[in-house]
């Protein structure tokens, strides 16, 4: 636990007046906010941050305690002892419950182990931010891999101890949001409950690279292959498949398959399409007769 | 059926002027509803006008400042949408 220089996350001086720090806190807060800056969960710590030395620093007792404590507050004797006072008033507060680790409640501002520790869980001034009607958002991050997301399936998450049922779209996108409503917290004095916010993760391919519904993969082709024309087996996301190949056909060739990519989302039985880069492998460790046929065509190239 | 609250009770609530509420009506970013002589918004609503609230009460902020704010941010969650697929599309 580390000690928090309020003074220096609002920016003011030691001797800043009342107003000083109102002013201070409101300017960052103006900056800062969480509503005006959407999917920013810096700024949302920062703002947290702002609150709790604002907490501190626009309440002349707590400030009191800060000032004469803050810096010495693991050491100072007295502050021990009113830290024991403030343990053993705490046994009595209820208990507040937490998130799921996996879930972010984006927007909670449950302030630092230091505060708590100097001004306990009562520290904090009635009211304040969180008196909604509605109740709180939450946020989650679901980790998937490329294959995960090429059908329609579902899955059950667990958010604060209660099972969801949800169904992870097909063709959803990397840092795409879906909402599901009503499964945030709980609205206050019989507003409707938050709505949880899931934003997907999904990994890259070693296989496939992916732009929207697109797939691009590259293959290794031999050169008789490439110079005489034939067949190559091209994995695609659901299985191989065999493709005939062009004499001739020069390295760095792009072959569309259509229909091989990823679903379209939220468009049913739509596909995107794979193309295929073909990297042709020149033949290596020749055996003196392979040699011979290679300068013989050499030559007949030179004539 | 949506569900519609009254908001006479987000008022006593959130410690607001009824007139702040319609004044966001009238600037077109609030859609209110009147049944019976009472007005109510769709419960769909309610999350932006909570938001609302929030920049009035916690940031000073005036109507047509609320305005503006809504717009940039509309702009702003564009622009992300777009930096997102653009991301992607350079992994």
């Amino acid at each position: 636990m580390a000690f928090i220089d309020y003074y220096q996350v609002l920016g003011v001086p030691k001797t800043a007046t009342e107003k000083e720090v109102k002013d201070a806190y409101r300017k960052l807060a103006r900056k800062h906010h969480p509503d005006l800056n959407p999917n920013d969960p810096e700024a949302n710590k920062r703002f947290q941050q702002l609150n709790e030395a604002n907490e501190v620093l626009s309440d002349p007792e707590k400030r009191k305690k800060y000032d004469k404590y803050g810096e010495n507050w693991q050491h100072g004797e007295e502050y021990e002892k009113y830290q024991k006072e403030q343990q053993a008033h705490q046994q009595y507060e209820p208990f507040t419950g937490g998130h799921a680790s996996s879930f972010e409640g984006f927007g909670s501002d449950d302030f630092s182990d230091f505060f708590q520790s100097m001004f306990g869980q009562s520290g904090r001034s009635a009211g304040g931010r969180q008196a909604k009607f509605r109740g709180q958002d939450f946020n989650a991050e679901l980790h998937l891999d490329l294959k995960d997301v090429a059908e329609s399936h579902k899955q059950t998450l667990t958010v604060n101890g209660k099972n969801i049922r949800l169904t992870i779209p097909a063709g959803v996108e990397n840092g795409q949001t879906i909402k599901i409503a009503g499964h945030g917290g709980p609205g206050v004095n019989g507003g409707p409950g938050g709505d949880l916010y899931i934003t997907f993760v999904i990994a890259d391919d070693p296989g496939f690279k992916r732009n929207g519904s697109d797939l691009y993969a590259t293959t290794k082709l031999d050169l008789y292959t490439a110079v005489l024309g034939g067949e190559v087996t091209i994995n695609t996301l659901n299985g191989k498949v065999k493709i005939k190949v062009k004499p001739e056909t020069q390295n760095g060739t792009k072959v569309k398959l259509k229909g091989k990519g990823m679903p379209v989302y939220k468009k049913e039985n739509v596909f995107g399409d794979l193309y295929v880069t073909y990297d042709i492998q020149v033949p290596t460790n020749l055996t003196d007769k392979q040699k011979k046929l290679f300068e013989e065509l050499a030559g007949k190239g030179e004539r | 059926m949506e569900n519609l609250i009254a908001t006479a009770e987000i008022c006593t609530w959130h410690e607001v002027e009824y007139t702040f509420i319609s004044s966001l009506g009238d600037a077109g970013l609030l859609e209110l509803r009147v049944v019976n002589e009472t007005t109510y918004i769709p419960e769909s609503e309610l999350q932006k006008l909570e938001k609302m609230i929030r920049m009035h009460n916690e940031l000073d902020i005036n109507i047509p400042g609320i305005e503006a704010i809504t717009h940039l941010l509309e702009r702003v969650e564009q622009l992300q949408e777009e930096l997102r697929v653009l991301r992607n599309r350079v992994r």
